[in-house]
């Protein structure tokens, strides 16, 4: 007599299962791949149009009468936007000289807004900050860190961002101005467009 | 005393006020205080690192953000309040629940309990052999292998009387 065996079958996982398994390790290899994209690459280039945005002025701050500037106002403009804190030591260096090329641009009323956006600064040290260095042309905290979300920041301060007359982003300045001249020379050909 | 009642009243009054200003102004939250906070946050500059040990510049300020609105009476969950909307809630240590931060709250636990399944199936796979020859015996009901036998005994006879 010869041995007969019967072929047992496998208990397999049912579809379902495996379905929501598949879609569930699908859904989250997306969500990281996304991360990783977003981590790498800033949401704007140079080139690109600069979403917009609200800047909430420090008390005592206003731009044309309102405590609160946003980008769409300014167009027409050439944007100065410079991200700083109190306590980088670099953004002092530049501190002064920003100052003097906004009014310099001020008592000709040319075509150019400064914009002082203060980044994880306190709100004392912020103002202590701005009172040292005279600072008048608008400033204000990134409140929630919004404004640097839109640039997807993740360097440091001090960044100075400048943007055209149409709202198109042309020139980033990554740590501090070495000069007054070296600040003109990013705003005068915009202002000349 | 009895002479001067209303200035003696006034003095104490005024006496009392001044401790009260000066005890006021000793109430400066300790480090434990501002440290309880500070590690529920994290440092805005340098990624992954609790407040109350980041040692920058930036984190000794926020720091003394805590202190400060600490000794104005703010209670925890104001001072938490004020830096997710000064800073945004990155600086949370714990996202809050809200909006596409359940996914990891959600995911991991669920990821877990995925795992505990396909264990405890595997394992009671391991126990229990899905081979019905082997261990079947003694769920079947009675009579069962006696008829399968008798089965096997009538093929058997078959095929010897084919030979």
């Amino acid at each position: 007599m010869t041995e007969q065996t019967t072929p047992v079958p496998e208990r397999a996982v049912p579809i379902w299962v495996q379905i929501i398994v598949w879609i569930l390790l699908s859904g989250l290899l997306v969500l990281v791949a996304l991360g990783l994209k977003n981590a790498q690459n800033p949401i704007i280039r140079v080139g690109s149009e600069v979403p917009d945005f609200n800047l909430t002025l420090f008390e005592g701050y206003t731009y044309e009468g309102s405590p609160v500037v946003s980008l769409s106002a300014l167009h027409g403009k050439v944007v100065v936007l410079n991200f700083w804190a109190s306590w980088c030591k670099p953004c002092e260096q530049e501190a002064a000289e920003l100052e003097e090329v906004w009014r310099s641009y001020a008592e000709v009323d040319a075509e150019v807004v400064f914009l002082g956006v203060a980044w994880t600064d306190t709100p004392a040290n912020s103002l202590e900050y701005l009172q040292k260095f005279e600072v008048t042309y608008p400033n204000g905290p990134d409140l929630g860190s919004r404004i640097s979300a839109v640039f997807n920041r993740n360097l440091g301060v001090p960044e100075t961002y400048l943007i055209d007359k149409e709202g198109i982003l042309r020139a980033v300045k990554i740590g501090p101005f070495a000069s007054n001249a070296e600040i003109k020379s990013f705003i005068n050909p915009l202002l000349s467009e | 005393m009895k002479r001067y009642p209303l200035i003696s009243l006034l003095v104490l009054i005024l006496a009392l006020g001044i401790t009260g200003t000066v005890l006021a102004q000793d109430v400066r939250p300790t480090d434990d205080e501002v440290n309880a906070i500070a590690k529920q946050l994290y440092c805005p500059v340098c990624e992954n690192t609790p407040l109350d040990v980041c040692p920058t510049e930036a984190c000794r300020e926020w720091r003394e953000q805590i202190r400060a609105m600490l000794a104005e009476g703010k209670s925890e969950e104001e001072i938490k309040q004020f830096f997710v909307e000064y800073y945004g809630a990155r600086v949370l240590s714990e996202p809050p629940r809200q909006g596409f931060n359940w996914v990891i709250y959600i995911v991991p636990p669920l990821v877990i309990l995925a795992g505990a399944g396909i264990l405890f199936m595997g394992l009671r796979k391991w126990v229990t052999p899905d081979d019905p020859g082997h261990d079947r015996g003694a769920k079947e009901a009675p009579g069962t292998a006696d008829e399968e036998n008798e089965y096997l005994a009538r093929i058997e006879k078959e095929l010897l009387g084919k030979d």
